[in-house]
């Protein structure tokens, strides 16, 4: 079992519990997409799994472990095997993609050998490969700050790739880029999960692209767990309850103008 | 109301420049004779004929070279010594810490570069390695606020992103923090040796060596003609410093 | 692709490393840079004795007495050299300043090459007084004048005139310049257009700029007080080289509290009148 929730729940610093009663299993090398309208906690419930935020309530085990049960190095060593990728890459924007990148293994290296990487990088040969899976190989050189936002991403991304993590937490890795790219990037995330046997859990904003390519689906909303089905078995009933008041397509619809009310006699 | 206070401080401010004077009690009527001021004459026409024979030039060279390294270093130095004093004084390792280092680099900034000197050749003896422990520490304090208020002022996103997937604090600093605040580091590192050229220069007055050091002793020895071509040399020094400094940063660091 | 490729930035680093180190090397040796004398047994022994001296700081009544007359003679130097400066940076802002250019006025603001010409030698003037760090000037006047304040005053006198008058000729070119053209070109004299034009406008600028500088010019008359210039500097300067450890420890505290005042000082004029 690679991951096990059982009656997790966050409150949030301010006292609001951004997520309750959350049960989620997920084996090794399982793929799934999280789906929710904004503010439901997807982004809260990534945070957790990454052990970025400690649980609240309820039990949490990630690829054997209990994160907060363990020492501070104990701990780090467990990070070093979770990926995640962030919305907004945590990218220095002077920084050189190839240092970017090369920063997913920092928690395998030496200190010094860390170090000497940022003066000289010592794989950009596998930097390079890693690049070429996302159509950036030949940004290897360049700065982020020279890339656009969908280049950010998948820096992001080839980021978490070269760490080959045992999971990997994507917390909407696609929003920067247009629809193409998008479903070209999430089918090439899938791809090389399923090759190397990694568990992938991605939390995305557009359904069809959910749908489109993941095997497993869980809808969140309110900080709950609406549903968690096969792909196949989603009913538009539930995305309806899922969504209800919200938006299901990404671009916002033209605002109408208010209809004048008639009276009926 | 406004306009009888406005007055009052113009008065205070006339009372004190009047009472300054008196106070001390300067013999410009001396100066301004005939006599005082063919005195002042013939001291200032010993300096219009400087001194280029070929030896004195030479140690004006190493003099130059001795004043250029003193400067250089001790900034080095003081970069080195600021930036870890600013990781505390920055508030990553709690209050306490922020405090106390903040203490420290208030004291080491206060204390004039000159007075630093004069201490540190009683601590380590008369030369430029005086000097440079000097400047070392004066700048120290002054470069370590700014680079602490430059840490602050950084996000800590990437370094965070560092930690999240493994990494140890140091590469989570050198990854995350550091090229984010490296164009400010080094731009203020420079723009101090501008000014650092101009003290090294002087903190020869007091024992640590260099040009300054020469022109104690030539002004001691009434040699205004060896003391003109000093001053010149120390101008150029300062100019030439100033015009490199302001060279690499252009190039380097404003993108 | 089997190939590593070529990293762009490697060999430009690889230089600049070698150049950093082929500069440390002499950079070290002529500095003499040595940390560890710090710690050698007879200069710790010669420091931790003065530090030691550091406690209790001299408080006997000749020596507070002693400390006061040195403080009021600091503040006396900088005040009184501040007033020689601006008596002589008000006339050279004037005359290098762009701002009362007549031969500016068909010209829409830049004056004739011959008068732009005029003005190099007092511009000249200005930085070469400004250049030579103000402790020089006190080293040379104390040859020419004697121990004293009188040096640190013309010290501060000649340094601080090329920086006012330097600061003062870019505010006057700075303000709003059509007031001063107006009454120019209706045929006023230079100095009734400069304080009818220029003034109302540059005055808070040239106070808070003033105000700062006078702030420096304590701080620096205790500096020259170790050539000789008076002050309290002069007497750290004689309590150094007699180890008096609590004396030193005194004055150096009085320094601090001095400084700390003028920075308020400063700063509370500044606010209010700018």
């Amino acid at each position: 079992m690679s991951i096990r929730l059982d009656g997790v729940g966050f409150v949030h610093a301010n006292g609001v519990q951004t997520l309750a009663d959350i049960d989620l299993q997920v084996a090794a090398g399982e793929r799934l997409a999280i789906i929710g309208p904004s503010g439901a906690g997807k982004t809260t419930l990534l945070h957790l799994l990454a052990t970025r935020l400690r649980p609240s309530q309820g039990r949490l085990e990630l690829l054997g472990e209990q994160p907060w049960t363990l020492s501070v190095r104990a701990r780090q060593r467990l990070r070093a095997r979770i990926g995640l990728v962030h919305q907004s890459p945590p990218l220095p924007p002077r920084q050189r993609v190839v240092t970017a990148v090369s920063a997913g293994r920092i928690g395998y290296w030496s200190t010094l050998r860390a170090l000497l990487n940022l003066v000289h990088p010592l794989d950009s040969g596998g930097v390079r490969d890693e690049l070429a899976r996302l159509d950036l190989a030949d940004k290897l050189f360049e700065r982020c700050n020279q890339l656009s936002g969908g280049q950010l991403q998948r820096v992001g991304i080839a980021r978490v790739l070269y760490q080959s993590p045992q999971l990997i937490l994507a917390d909407e890795p696609v929003s920067a880029m247009d629809p193409v790219l998008a479903g070209h990037t999430l089918a090439l995330l899938n791809r090389e999960a399923a090759q190397r046997g990694i568990s992938l859990l991605a939390s995305v904003h557009a359904v069809e692209l959910a749908l489109e390519h993941f095997p497993r689906i869980v809808g969140v909303r309110d900080g709950r767990i609406l549903f968690d089905r096969p792909a196949a078995e989603v009913s538009a009933a539930e995305l309806q309850a899922l969504y209800a008041n919200a938006q299901l397509q990404q671009a916002p619809a033209p605002a109408m103008a208010p209809q004048p009310l008639m009276p009926r006699c | 109301m406004t306009r009888l206070v406005n007055g009052l401080l113009l008065a205070a401010l006339l009372l004190a420049v009047v009472w300054s004077f008196r106070f001390l009690d300067l013999e410009f009527a001396n100066l301004a004779s005939a006599d005082g001021l063919s005195q002042m004459a013939e001291y200032a026409r010993g300096f219009l004929s400087p001194d280029f024979s070929p030896a004195h030039l030479a140690a004006i060279g190493r003099g130059a070279l001795e004043t250029l390294a003193m400067s250089a270093l001790g900034t080095l130095l003081a970069a080195l010594l600021g930036l870890a004093l600013a990781l505390p004084a920055s508030g990553r390792y709690g209050a306490l810490a922020l405090h106390a280092s903040r203490l420290v680099l208030n004291a080491l900034r206060a204390i004039p570069e000159l007075v630093w000197a004069a201490l540190m050749v009683l601590a380590a003896g008369l030369g430029p390695n005086a000097g440079t422990l000097a400047l070392a520490l004066h700048t120290a304090g002054v470069l370590g606020r700014l680079f602490a208020e430059a840490l602050e002022n950084t996000p800590s996103e990437p370094a965070d992103a560092v930690r999240l997937a493994g990494g140890g604090r140091v590469a989570a600093f050198c990854y995350g923090t550091l090229p984010g605040v490296w164009p400010q580091l080094v731009a203020y590192s420079l723009y101090r040796w501008e000014n650092n050229i101009r003290m090294a220069s002087v903190l020869g007055f007091v024992g640590a060596g260099g040009l300054g050091q020469m022109l104690y002793i030539s002004l001691s020895l009434f040699q205004e003609a060896q003391a003109a071509t000093l001053i010149l040399a120390m101008l150029l020094l300062v100019l030439g410093v100033d015009a490199l400094s302001g060279w690499v940063r252009q190039r380097w660091v404003s993108q | 692709m089997n190939t590593v490729p070529r990293d762009p930035a490697a060999l430009p680093r690889l230089l600049l490393t070698l150049l950093a180190l082929a500069l440390l090397w002499p950079g070290l040796s002529l500095s003499e840079l040595d940390l560890t004398a710090l710690f050698r047994p007879d200069n710790a022994s010669v420091m931790g004795g003065f530090l030691a001296g550091f406690w209790p700081p001299a408080h006997d009544a000749s020596f507070l007495q002693l400390l006061w007359q040195a403080t009021l003679e600091t503040l006396a130097i900088a005040t009184a050299g501040m007033c020689l400066a601006l008596l002589i940076a008000m006339p050279c802002a004037l005359l290098a300043s762009r701002a009362l250019s007549l031969s500016a006025l068909p010209r829409g603001g830049r004056p004739a090459w011959w008068a732009q010409a005029l003005r190099w030698p007092v511009r000249g003037l200005l930085i070469v007084l400004r250049s030579v760090p103000e402790i020089v000037w006190a080293l040379l006047f104390v040859r020419a004048v004697g121990l004293g304040p009188t040096a640190g005053v013309l010290a501060i006198a000649i340094t601080y005139s090329g920086m006012l008058g330097k600061v003062y000729a870019e505010i006057f070119e700075s303000v709003d310049p059509r007031p001063t053209r107006a009454l120019l070109g209706a045929g006023s004299g230079r100095l009734a257009a400069f304080a009818y034009g220029v003034l109302p406008n540059a005055a808070s600028e040239m106070l808070s700029y003033t105000v700062y500088r006078w702030e420096c010019a304590v701080r620096a008359s205790v500096v020259m007080g170790f050539v000789g210039a008076g002050g309290l500097g002069q007497q750290i300067d004689l309590s150094l080289r007699m180890f008096a450890g609590g004396e030193v420890a005194s004055m150096l505290l009085t320094f601090l509290v001095l400084v700390l005042l003028a920075d308020r000082l400063s700063r509370l004029l500044r606010e209010r009148y700018t």
